[in-house]
């Protein structure tokens, strides 16, 4: 299914007619001429220095001691003698321990609220039959119009009158329960073939029996999709929660990272420390579930 | 068959119904009612009728933050739509280790913006490794100020977009390649045709419904484009406040006690009004992919 076939970049025209037929069964690369390969690999690895060579500069900046000159024309991407105490600076100079525990905290709300309030609803929408179900997701479907930075101001003074303004709850609350993922849940629960369902309606299962016994079995992919979205959107987030927050107590590990930049330009050491102590936790998440991921974006998980 | 009782279903909708009415009906609603109000962060407020409207019919730093989205979207918009194609197209073929690859492209895209930016701020920095690099290698004589100058500043947001997009983007293409026919990249190949013309006369008209995707995609985003702009600016919009966008104006009347959280919705409806046509096209190519 991944098959294009592109014959080295300086002879397109000698390519042999009988090529592409040995090919049809998918060992696409052992067919593939040496030269080609040697290209493609020189291109992923010019693209990876690219994508992923600033995070390294970055981790290397925040293992360099003081005593290391990190303005030298010639850069030095592994630090002379590595040390820790750009993290502990960190720790001394905001509470990023406090910072992380609050990040973790409305990421598991969010993880939470999503796991349970749109695997219901979703399996409502997709099992069940009753009035008001086209209304309602015409609704939900009207939601997706708006981008949340055109309510957000509308959405603190909700959050202030509940009298969350300020605390982690009002932070977590607003996608606690997101429209995109019902949908989601709903189209994962719509792909379970009808008769497994029947079976079970003729034996008298109750709509809660099904959901646990037939649906939770069969939408775990599209689960695990919607939780680490919701666990990454949370973690990463930063205009809602610097809208909700003000007390530098409460701030979470991206308001925080913000506030340290601004109290500490004077050193880049410190700063790639708080940058690493935001984005390590990600990758280890991201790294240990990423073929969830890829597969969730396959399925039109796509967030605008 | 025996049906399920009719509160049933309400019970298990309970949360969404909730969630859609509090936080999703009701916002949309309040914030064309905040529009007309001078309703300020820590409370309070009264009805104004359109002052709101005629303040943004003079408010200069507007004029910048919408000229500044426009550059934004016609710089993103070429260059997002093809580089991440490329990496589609190297990633598309099964050599070892390609899964690796494919991980590593993604990574920028689930770092938090604040993360990204702050590796920016010392990437570009008068002293940083960018201007170090060009110094050394002759293309500069003097460091640019990547960090000071309002456009200068603005490109500089840009490539973090742009760079921060790639992975999102490559891998909406990667499914659609692989609908692109084979036969027809063979065809082409036997007649003749190089990879270069392969890639403008098989693989891009191959995935021309995604790219219509990817350019709706990338416009909404550039219209929304906040983190990169504050963070790189330090809040404080670049010099006298011209490197702004619309959503960074939004978020400055929100907070504090200069806020104005009505003025702040009259914005917000400002950019209901500029996204609302793209956000709909992306809805109709969403249900039609699925």
């Amino acid at each position: 299914m991944t098959q294009l076939t592109t014959p080295p970049a300086d002879a397109p025209a000698k390519k042999p007619a009988s090529s592409p037929r040995r090919q049809r069964r998918g060992s696409g690369f052992g067919t593939m001429r040496r030269r080609e390969k040697v290209l493609r690999y020189v291109l992923l690895l010019l693209a990876l220095v690219v994508t992923v060579g600033p995070f390294v500069w970055q981790l290397s900046t925040s293992l360099k001691g003081a005593g290391e000159n990190i303005y030298t024309s010639t850069p030095q991407f592994i630090p002379s003698s590595p040390t820790f105490e750009n993290y502990l600076r960190v720790a001394e100079t905001i509470p990023v321990l406090s910072y992380a525990k609050n990040s973790l905290i409305v990421a598991a709300m969010a993880v939470a609220g999503n796991a349970v309030g749109c695997t219901l609803a979703g399996f409502a929408l997709a099992k069940l039959r009753f009035r008001g179900r086209t209304l309602f997701l015409a609704l939900v479907l009207g939601t997706l119009v708006l981008p949340v930075e055109v309510t957000i101001v509308s959405q603190y003074v909700t959050v202030r009158s509940l009298g969350l303004a300020d605390t982690l709850v009002g932070v977590a609350l607003p996608t606690a329960v997101a429209m995109l993922n019902v949908l989601l849940m709903r189209a994962a629960f719509m792909a379970i073939p009808d008769e497994m369902d029947e079976a079970a309606v003729i034996d008298g299962a109750s709509a809660w029996q099904r959901l646990i016994h037939i649906g939770l079995p069969n939408v775990r992919g599209m689960l695990s999709v919607i939780t680490i979205f919701a666990f990454i959107g949370a973690w990463d987030d930063f205009l809602w929660p610097l809208i909700v927050l003000t007390d530098p107590q409460n701030y979470t590990l991206t308001v925080g990272l913000q506030y340290l930049s601004g109290a500490f330009t004077a050193n880049p050491r410190v700063i790639a420390a708080g940058t690493m102590i935001a984005f390590i936790p990600i990758v280890i998440v991201f790294a240990t579930l990423q073929r969830f991921f890829f597969r969730g974006v396959e399925e039109g998980a796509i967030k605008g | 068959m025996k049906t399920q009782r009719w509160f049933t279903p309400w019970l298990l909708l309970g949360p969404a119904v909730v969630w859609l009415l509090v936080f999703n009906l009701w916002p949309a609603i309040n914030t064309v009612v905040l529009a007309f109000t001078n309703a300020k962060p820590l409370g309070g407020g009264s009805f104004t009728g359109l002052a709101n409207f005629e303040r943004m019919l003079n408010d200069d730093q507007l004029v910048y933050a919408l000229v500044n989205s426009i550059v934004y979207m016609l710089v993103c918009l070429p260059l997002l739509l093809f580089l991440p194609l490329l990496l589609a197209v190297l990633l598309e073929k099964k050599l070892p280790g390609i899964t690796f690859f494919r991980t590593a492209f993604y990574t920028p895209v689930i770092a938090s913006a604040v993360v990204v930016a702050l590796i920016w701020t010392w990437l570009l920095e008068d002293r940083g490794l960018v201007n170090g690099l060009a110094q050394q290698l002759g293309f500069l004589t003097e460091p640019l100020p990547f960090l000071s100058g309002r456009w200068l500043l603005l490109f500089s947001a840009i490539s973090l977009t742009v760079w921060k997009g790639l992975g999102y983007y490559m891998i909406i293409y990667l499914s659609a390649l692989g609908n692109v026919s084979r036969q027809l990249h063979e065809a082409a190949a036997v007649d003749g045709a190089g990879p270069i013309r392969r890639f403008w006369s098989v693989t891009v008209p191959g995935v021309r419904t995604t790219m219509l995707l990817v350019s709706v995609l990338v416009t909404v985003s550039a219209l929304r484009v906040f983190t990169e702009l504050f963070v790189l600016t330090n809040g404080t919009g670049g010099p006298g406040g011209r490197t702004m966008s619309l959503v960074m104006l939004i978020q400055m009347y929100s907070r504090g006690f200069t806020g104005h959280l009505g003025y702040a919705s009259a914005l917000s409806l400002l950019l209901f009004v500029i996204t609302v046509g793209p956000m709909l096209l992306l809805l109709r190519l969403n249900r039609k992919a699925a």
